[in-house]
């Protein structure tokens, strides 16, 4: 157990859900706004204290911090297990990064019917620390949809263009995703005999008694398109960017940074260490859908976009391209690769989105041709809009090049062609991600632009929004400079789960 | 038949066993003495006696569940007293009481004489709980017919209104026709199985375990065959399942709201209560599931289908809600269909129908409050703009609807999930994606009413001849709290289900 006299992985779950209920029951909006603060705050202490603990604590299958609680289903193997091993830590500090940032920019936004908003996007946030924090695959999935469910609502009703139109598409493929993934799941918990949703325990009965071969493939399947649905995988991918686009910033930090991730977690977690022979069936038709569909065809898609947030919509759809390739080839410096690159594009990708945001509040348009110029007027936010800019398209110092340089030497073994392939989506990330830079920041002002500035004069990035902004890229940074922090715990997990792979397949 | 006989066959009446019933009888009768006694100034008490009865008798049932006669047969082998007799004995009560709570909101509207409502109810409720405990289908079939009879004249009860005069007078048509159909195959089943010619004949062939052993002794006999199909046509009438769900929109859009709600609620548990018995694991048509089965998954798999593409293109929430409810049905069959292969499938049914009620009483109670004088007419129309108007009424509309939908993290979900598993357990797998299709397809009209209560805003029609939207009556105390109870408790049981879910999971 930890040093602490309570279960740091159950009160970051909590605190959030706690303000959110308490807000819900009618607490005064000055409160609400003030504990906002610190519901926000508490997850990322404790998931900075688990990172900073987790060597020394006692490990369980690699796990620790492992607690159960009952719910009433036992009979069924569904109890909430917490625990956190090398592959969830890190996306559990993301987690926590992000929803801080998320949280202090939805606190400063100002936004109509402020309390409601904070409410759902604490309710996402202590979804978001549960699903990392969950070894049970019951709760992991339970999470997940406790954090999605608030996505649609803010779409909806704090969404800018075509909002309507957006949280309904969003809705049913998001659920759509949802529904195979859990057809999937039941499948492995009815056919692996274990009677136990617990991750620990399939691992250990499935090591004993692996599945046959072409159980293990449909099962796959179903979680790489439920799974693949909820990460954007071509050419089910299109509700992402029309989503993103509509979203209010703080939901589509929070679900681009980190929710979306779940599904290649999901993946990582559960599909690849529990289904061998899955992944021997499905890594091919994967890697080409990803390689082709993601990263090359929404490549290009991304450099026609005019919306300053649809390309960054569609930018994070491709990069997820590079996520799949990495899971495709299996192996442990690939799925490594994947698990960096996660946690780095979910660092760049919120800052991408809020200060996106923090444009418009100067603009007001996301159309990109109509900006410009803007380099003058706010150096600060430009300068940092760069730099994440340069950070997301893959340039080292950033740990988004860390991410994509292992997932491509990995698929050099997998496969020259696809490597070869998927190399060019780099050249094609660096043109519309250097354009739009240009396109927003310098050269000439439109004529609606000066128009727009004679009336409102631009202002630098406040303070307030200054925060969030560099807390984020303070993470993106520590990532890129000290990947190694990261990696360890990655590369220790994913070496015991391929050691039980690899026994599995010896039986 | 000697004196003897009919002494000894006295002596096993045990009367205290039915004091649930007995009470809610009397507690009708008072009801009606009281009118006569009491000045009419005191008479909008009396609903207040009535739900104060069936309030005391639910506490007495639970203190008291675990009864003497708990496991035994009384009267003769009419009734069978069980566990899960006692938990619908519950759920009965439950809907009787959240129907009485409707029906002061929705007959304060109304010039109607209100006594003989709750009278009606009352006597319902007791033929639903005889019925939930019948072991004879001597005791099912009169137990069934009271219960339609009370429901005809309920559904008629606004009888100034034409609607709700033709649905009284479809509800009479099908509902008749369906009691000549079960009781032409229960007629069939009593005829062969008193036949001396054949082996394991009974005198007692109406008693279900009688039945059970001539079946075993007799698989393959037509006759037998045609009185199983027979009888589940008739109980298909009452569910509402394909190809029996005509009468379903047009008698739930007539019916007095409160009626539509114990209708959609409380008489499809009957009729599931009454099939479990007959088709589940011990029931007494178990020895025919090679029949049984493939009827009732074909069932099963058009009612998912049906119920949902016909609610998609619903405009009057109370068809909608009626046509949902169908789909609703067709999951529940789901379940019925997975008892023969799965032990969790009948506790899977009980917590989906628990979970049902909760969802389907705060949806239909806030249904009676936005509807105007005209209870036939209430239109997804009338909803938009409920988030500004009442924002309690919509955040019971939403957590309701919701839990419908089968969204986590809130009761109806667990009760699909726990659905899903046993149906996976039991092997239907291609009935478990029809159905999980199902859900997403209802997500798109569930979200339809949510997105109208919330992201829209009310515009009056241009045209002055339209007639305006009712206002929502803002709800009263004891309405608020008990709306605010069901979400709260269609939330509670979606994280935690206790002991409810040992006793579901360890049946």
């Amino acid at each position: 157990m930890s040093h602490l006299p309570f279960d740091p992985l159950l009160l970051a779950i909590v605190a959030p859900l706690a303000l959110a209920l308490m807000i819900g029951l009618g607490l005064p909006k000055r409160w609400s706004v003030r504990l906002a603060y610190v519901a926000f705050a508490v997850p990322l202490l404790m998931a900075l204290h688990a990172w900073w603990h987790f060597s020394s604590e006692p490990q369980v299958d690699g796990y620790a911090f492992l607690t159960r609680y009952s719910t009433g289903l036992d009979g069924l193997g569904i109890g909430l297990k917490l625990g956190l091993n090398g592959i969830s830590l890190p996306l559990f500090v993301l987690a926590g990064v992000v929803g801080l940032a998320a949280g202090l920019y939805a606190l400063q936004s100002r936004a109509e019917r402020l309390k409601i908003y904070l409410l759902l996007l604490l309710i996402m946030q202590g979804g978001l620390m549960g699903v990392f924090a969950s070894v049970d695959v019951f709760f992991f999935y339970f999470f997940h949809e406790l954090a999605l469910i608030p996505t649609f609502i803010m779409v909806g009703v704090w969404g800018g263009r075509d909002r309507s139109y957006a949280a309904m598409k969003l809705t049913i493929y998001l659920t759509a995703g949802a529904m195979i993934s859990l057809v999937g799941l039941i499948a492995l918990y009815v056919k692996s005999g274990a009677h136990s949703f617990d991750l620990i325990a399939l691992r250990a009965h499935l090591a004993a008694h692996p599945l046959a071969a072409t159980l293990q493939s449909n099962i796959f399947g179903l979680l790489m398109f439920g799974f693949g649905i909820l990460v954007s995988l071509w050419p089910l991918h299109t509700w992402a960017p029309l989503g993103y686009g509509a979203a209010p910033s703080s939901a589509a930090m929070l679900h681009a940074g980190v929710l979306k991730k779940f599904g290649l977690y999901g993946l990582i977690q559960v599909a690849l260490p529990l289904l061998p022979a899955g992944l021997a069936h499905w890594a091919h038709p994967l890697a080409w859908l990803a390689v082709v569909g993601n990263v090359l065809i929404v490549g290009l898609i991304t450099i026609a976009q005019r919306d300053l947030k649809q390309m960054i919509g569609y930018s994070s759809v491709m990069h997820m391209g590079y996520a799949f390739l990495g899971i495709a080839t299996g192996s442990t410096l690939g799925v490594g690769g994947v698990v960096l690159l996660m946690v780095a594009h979910g660092f760049s990708v919120a800052l991408l989105f809020l200060l996106a945001t923090s444009v418009h509040h100067r603009t007001h348009t996301f159309a990109m041709d109509e900006m410009g110029s803007l380099a003058t007027k706010a150096p600060v936010l430009s300068a940092l809009f760069v730099a994440t800019t340069f950070a997301s398209i893959g340039l080292p110092g950033f740990g988004n090049f860390w991410g994509e340089l292992t997932i491509f030497v990995a698929l050099w073994k997998f496969s020259p062609l696809i490597t070869a392939l998927s190399v060019a989506g780099v050249v094609i990330a660096a043109v519309y991600g250097l354009r739009s830079a240009a396109r927003v920041f310098f050269g000439p002002a439109s004529a609606r632009f000066t128009e727009i500035m004679a009336k409102h004069p631009v202002s630098d990035l406040l303070w307030a929004e200054k925060i969030p902004a560099l807390i984020l890229l303070a993470a993106l940074m520590f990532v890129g400079f000290w990947p190694k922090s990261l990696s360890d715990p990655i590369n220790a997990a994913l070496t015991r789960t391929a050691a039980t792979a690899v026994q599995s397949g010896n039986h | 038949m000697t004196l003897e006989a009919l002494k000894l066959a006295a002596a096993d009446n045990t009367w205290s066993a039915l004091y649930p019933e007995l009470t809610l009888g009397c507690l009708a009768l008072a009801l009606l003495v009281l009118e006569v006694v009491l000045p009419k100034r005191l008479h909008p008490v009396i609903p207040d006696v009535a739900a104060a009865g069936v309030l005391g008798t639910l506490v007495g049932l639970l203190f008291n569940f675990h009864s003497v006669t708990l496991g035994a047969d009384t009267f003769n082998g009419l009734l069978h007293h069980s566990a899960a007799g006692q938990v619908m004995r519950a759920f009965f009560l439950l809907g009787a009481l959240l129907t009485m709570l409707l029906a002061r909101v929705s007959l304060a509207r109304q010039p109607m004489p209100r006594i003989e409502f709750y009278h009606i109810v009352l006597v319902v409720t007791a033929a639903m709980m005889l019925l939930a405990q019948s072991n004879h289908f001597v005791m099912l079939f009169v137990a069934l017919e009271t219960l339609t009879i009370g429901l005809y004249i309920l559904v008629s009860y606004y009888r100034t209104t034409t609607a709700s005069l033709e649905a009284g007078l479809k509800y009479l048509i099908m509902g008749a026709l369906s009691s000549g159909l079960l009781l032409f195959g229960i007629v069939l089943l009593y005829g062969v199985a008193g036949s001396p010619a054949l082996p394991a004949h009974s005198a007692e062939a109406m008693n279900y375990g009688e039945l059970a052993r001539f079946l075993a002794a007799n698989p393959h006999n037509f006759l037998a065959s045609l009185g199983i199909v027979l009888v589940l046509s008739g109980i298909a009438f009452k569910i509402g399942a394909f190809p029996f769900q005509i009468w379903i929109p047009d008698v739930y859009q007539g019916a007095p709201t409160p009626v539509t709600a114990f209708l959609a609620v409380a008489s499809k548990a009957a009729g599931f209560t009454v099939l479990l018995g007959l088709c589940g694991a011990n029931g007494a048509f178990a020895a025919y599931s090679s029949l049984t089965t493939p009827v009732l998954t074909a069932m099963a798999a058009a009612t998912i289908i049906f119920g949902n593409l016909a609610a998609l293109t619903q405009h009057n929430v109370k068809r909608l809600i009626g046509l949902s409810g169908v789909s609703h049905a067709g999951f529940l069959l789901l379940g019925v269909v997975a008892t023969a292969h799965s032990s969790l499938a009948a506790g899977a049914i009980y917590f989906y129908l628990f979970a049902y009620l909760l969802a389907s009483f705060a949806v239909f109670g806030v249904m009676t409050h936005v509807a105007g004088s005209d209870d036939a007419d209430q239109e997804l129309d009338h909803y938009a703009g409920l988030a500004k108007e009442n924002p309690f009424l919509a955040t019971v509309l939403a957590v309701g609807l919701g839990s419908l939908a089968g969204i986590p993290p809130l009761a109806g979900f667990m009760g699909k999930l726990f659905i899903f598993v046993s149906a996976f357990q039991a092997g239907a797998r291609w009935l478990l994606v029809i159905a999980a299709a199902g859900v997403v397809v209802s997500i798109y009209y569930y979200f339809g009413w949510i997105k109208a209560a919330f992201f829209e805003t009310w515009t009056p029609p241009a045209g002055s001849d339209t007639p305006a939207r009712p206002t929502p009556t803002p709800p009263g105390m004891m309405a608020a709290l008990a709306l605010g109870a069901l979400a709260f408790a269609s939330i509670a049981l979606g994280f935690y289900q206790g002991p409810f879910g040992q006793w579901l999971t360890l049946r």
